[in-house]
């Protein structure tokens, strides 16, 4: 298993290099200019002065392998610098964002944490609505709660979150007035007023995408029950006389979750990437949010930095999924 | 220039009565959202909109402009003149007293040494500063004493309200910034976030395309306002929920740029949450005619003068059926509602400038340029239903930028045109492409590889002239040029840059009115056809008043005397 996970570890990184200059040939050569956003009162003589200064005007290569550098170098130090203090960082240049004009990193962790709560909150609750669901609707498949239960996860699988997202704000924001339809990224959560005030303002983002990622598991889950429900160790289990409890929410349930950790565990680079409709909708102004108006004002260093993060974090977690594989399921060996 | 000294009193007067009922940070809080974020504090290094409105929070200048586009003397005595002796009689120099007892939020006191550093760190050739525009033709800024700062021109300048007025070229203080000069600029990353500033607030925290959180200057020199004690300034969303979020949740007090659909937004201000606040500037959406053919087969030729005119579009008679055609309040009505007014002027304003020679074509007139083109001759002579100008047939390429409003004009008016006996085939491109100005790129609105485009321009100021030598023959984008230029519809007539040359000499403010109408007759026959003159469109809460819209500054110039009803 180790010698794999090595192997696999050392096979990332020509896919990791082949993958960010992709990106970086895709954002670099689509026809999109960081002054294009500027009014037109700006004069041309200015803008050319501007893209200068961004380095925008230098050879395609110099400026591939300037980031390249920065990122797997420069970036880390500053990041250990920034979380140990240890005086490691250099001098010199960061990955600078055109439009900010500040390092990139930082916009990145500034908006990670809000990021991390409705996304990542709502995936957990994506999680505990999808296993009751996907249980009982596989035990008692055709019966009403079944035949409800997929009804609503299809609802919540094709329905698009931007109408969601909206339908949501105008039922419980205009009309019910229970919920903030503006999420306040400055709050900090300090007592109990201030945690219901964080409660109010997360839950219709929260549920928005939720009720989308238990849909998705949901399915996975009830599929891979109604599978093993009728294996014939299944059977077994019950001629020795064990409680419909055990034999379902142990043996079935056990086999069934190795398909769906896996499912799992390849979407969690999703949380970190944010939510780009979901996160505009509420104003979350997140990772997604900061990808797509990099991608809008052709902020490349931006556009680059974040959709690299997230390639990692994909050929990261397919590694973490096929290792939890092995571990759950014994008859699998890497070696 | 007279008429600069005479509003100085009436600004002061207007101020008395707010300042006699509140104190400052009496009415608490105020959130106001932009639907595009703010990237950086700094006007000076991104040149955008909505960094220069939140940035004008907190940096001003020696003069800010007033609803209707009059100056008003901010942070200087007032405003220099040639009748005053602050404007040299040559019109070579400006000299601005700054205003007794000004000081920056961290109080020490504004010099003019700070406004020496903004023209050097503006100016600086490694910078790539947003603002250059602003200190065009000035060859030095002097600090004459602490409170007297000399603008110097290269040549006379008519109208020298340009370095140190508005929001675009605020004054930064030298101290904060004196490391971040030329390429250093990006590394100062704290002060581009939180510049010390004059102005009525200073910034507490500040989050690049998301938040900012203010809070009232305590060394600010009115010691009543501002009448807001914090100030959270959140971007994000679209336009849409922006407006949602003041007209039907209240969350929000303040909306800003409210481009959707006007019978939305009315519904929403109909609930009586929010008031609906216009304001016109210069902004005017309009159709240029390309003078030269855009005939791909001509290869690098295409669309410069080299490659020859327009088969048709260079026709005066064919530009003005093509306007007839158009019904200019139907658009606005479907597109605009309350933010726009049919024009036939390309430029609308200020009211001195705007002629009133050419509106006859704000009523449609189908029969009208029907018959105009039959008496030229210009007819459909083998039945296809398409007109014939010399034989070619009269078809049109119609780009502009991809904006569901945009596309709704787009096909009314392809409808019009080919009721007219001109076939139009419809194109969008967008935005970031379009206006992106990439040369390498075949689609944008400067190389104007298309017979007719659409969209919007304006200028900054209240002064012309600089926006209306922009149709010199000289400023043509061309291969030579790398594509830029603003002339994008390669306009030229030796007549017209007599004009322009003219109108840099004349310093006479009625002379000026004289030969910007006759230069702005000239292009809207028929090369340039206005449609649209656009305003900010904005929603208020019904609870904040003291609020003044003005186009010509940011929309926030006065928010020192916002405040709450009682």
């Amino acid at each position: 298993m180790l010698t794999y996970t090595i192997r696999r570890l050392i096979l990332a990184i020509p896919t990791l290099l082949f993958i960010s200059f992709v990106i970086f040939l895709i954002v670099k050569l689509s026809p999109s200019d960081p002054t294009a956003g500027l009014p037109l009162t700006i004069p041309p003589e200015v803008r050319e002065q501007i893209r200068e200064s961004l380095g925008v005007n230098d050879p395609v290569f110099v400026q591939y392998f300037k980031w390249l550098k920065l990122m797997v170098w420069d970036e880390p130090l500053h990041f250990i610098e920034g979380t140990t203090g240890w005086q490691v960082a250099p001098d010199g240049p960061r990955i600078i964002s055109y439009q900010t004009r500040s390092p990139v990193m930082d916009l990145i962790a500034q908006r990670m944490p809000q990021t991390l709560w409705v996304v990542g909150t709502s995936y957990i609750v994506g999680i505990l609505i999808a296993l009751p669901l996907g249980i009982i609707s596989a035990y008692k498949q055709y019966s009403v709660f079944d035949q409800v239960g997929t009804f609503i996860s299809m609802v919540g699988f094709s329905v698009p979150t931007f109408f969601t997202g909206v339908l949501f704000i105008v039922i419980f924001a205009v009309n019910l007035g229970w919920f903030p339809s503006v999420y306040n990224t400055t709050h900090v959560v300090t007592d109990w007023d201030s945690f219901v005030v964080q409660l109010k303002q997360i839950i219709m983002p929260v549920m928005v995408l939720g009720l989308y990622n238990a849909s998705q598991i949901s399915r996975y889950l009830r599929a891979s029950m109604l599978d093993n429900l009728n294996q014939d160790y299944v059977r077994t289990a019950r001629a020795k006389g064990l409680t419909e409890k055990i034999v379902v929410l142990v043996h079935v349930l056990k086999n069934s979750m190795i398909p769906v950790v896996t499912v799992i565990a390849l979407n969690v680079p999703a949380v970190f990437g944010g939510a780009i409709i979901t996160e505009q909708v509420f104003k979350v102004n997140g990772i997604g949010q900061l990808l797509i108006i990099a991608i809008q004002s052709g902020d490349v260093p931006v556009v680059q930095t974040v959709s690299f993060i997230f390639a990692v974090l994909i050929v990261l977690f397919s590694l973490i999924a096929d290792i939890l594989y092995g571990v759950l399921d014994p008859r699998i060996r890497y070696d | 220039m007279k008429r600069y000294s005479l509003l100085l009193g009436a600004t002061a007067l207007a101020l008395v009565p707010a300042a006699a009922m509140a104190e400052r940070g009496s009415s608490g809080h105020l959130n106001i959202i932009y639907w595009q974020a703010p990237s950086t504090l700094n006007p000076y290094l991104s040149g955008g909109t909505k960094e220069v409105e939140s940035s004008s929070l907190i940096l001003e200048s020696m003069a800010r402009f007033d609803e209707t586009g009059m100056m008003v003397p901010w942070l200087a005595e007032s405003i220099p003149t040639v009748d005053n002796g602050g404007v040299s009689a040559d019109l070579t120099s400006i000299t601005w007293t700054i205003a007794d007892g000004v000081t920056w939020s961290d109080g020490s006191a504004l010099t003019s040494a700070d406004f020496v550093f903004t023209w050097t760190y503006c100016t600086h050739p490694e910078g790539g500063c947003a603002q250059a525009g602003y200190f065009d033709g000035v060859t030095s800024v002097d600090a004459v004493d602490a409170r007297t700062v000399r603008v110097n021109f290269a040549e006379s300048t008519p109208f020298p309200y340009t370095a140190f007025v508005g929001s675009e070229s605020p004054v930064i203080q030298a101290a904060q910034f004196a490391e971040c000069l030329g390429a250093r600029a990006p590394e100062c990353t704290d002060a581009n976030f939180g510049p010390i500033g004059t102005g009525p607030f200073k910034v507490d925290e500040f989050r690049p395309n998301d938040v900012i959180e203010l809070s009232a200057n305590p060394n600010f020199r009115f010691p009543d306002r501002p009448y807001f004690a914090t100030v959270t300034f959140k971007g994000g969303g679209d336009a849409t929920s922006a407006a949602r979020s003041v007209c039907e949740t209240g969350e929000f007090d303040y909306a800003w740029n409210l481009q959707m659909d006007p019978t939305i937004l009315a519904g929403m201000a109909a609930q009586g949450r929010c008031a609906i606040e216009v304001s016109f500037g210069t902004s005017v959406e309009r159709i240029h005619l390309n003078q030269t053919n855009p005939d791909p087969a001509l290869g690098d030729a295409r669309a410069t003068v080299e490659g020859g005119p327009h088969p048709f579009l260079t026709d005066p008679i064919v530009g003005q059926a093509l306007s007839m055609a158009i019904d200019r309040p139907l658009l606005t009505e479907i597109g605009y509602g309350a933010g726009g007014q049919p024009t036939c002027n390309v430029l609308p304003a200020p009211a001195l400038y705007a002629s009133t020679a050419n509106d006859a074509c704000l009523v449609q007139d189908i029969p009208g340029a029907i018959a105009l083109l039959d008496g030229a001759g210009i007819v459909d002579s083998n039945g296809d239903g398409i007109r014939e100008y010399n034989g070619v047939p009269m078809r049109v390429l119609f780009q502009t930028s991809t904006n569901a409003v945009r596309q709704d004009a787009q096909a009314l008016i392809k409808q019009w045109w080919e009721e007219i006996g001109v076939e139009t085939e419809l194109r969008n491109i967008d935005a970031s492409v379009f206006f992106g100005g990439d040369p390498a790129s075949p689609d944008t609105f400067q190389k104007f590889y298309a017979d007719v485009e659409m969209y919007t321009n304006n200028f900054a100021g209240v002064d012309p002239q600089a926006y209306m030598a922009s149709w010199l023959c000289g400023d043509m984008p061309r291969p030579q040029s790398q594509w830029q230029g603003s002339n994008t519809h390669r306009f030229c007539d030796p007549a017209y840059d007599a004009l322009v040359a003219e109108m840099v000499r004349t310093a006479d403010l009625n002379e000026r009115g004289r030969l910007a109408r006759e230069m702005n007759d000239m292009l809207v026959r028929y090369s340039i056809i206005p449609l649209i003159h656009r305003g900010g469109v904005s929603a208020r809460a019904a609870t904040l008043e003291g609020h003044r819209m003005s186009d010509w500054d940011s929309e926030l110039w006065n928010i020192m005397d916002w405040r709450r009803t009682q």
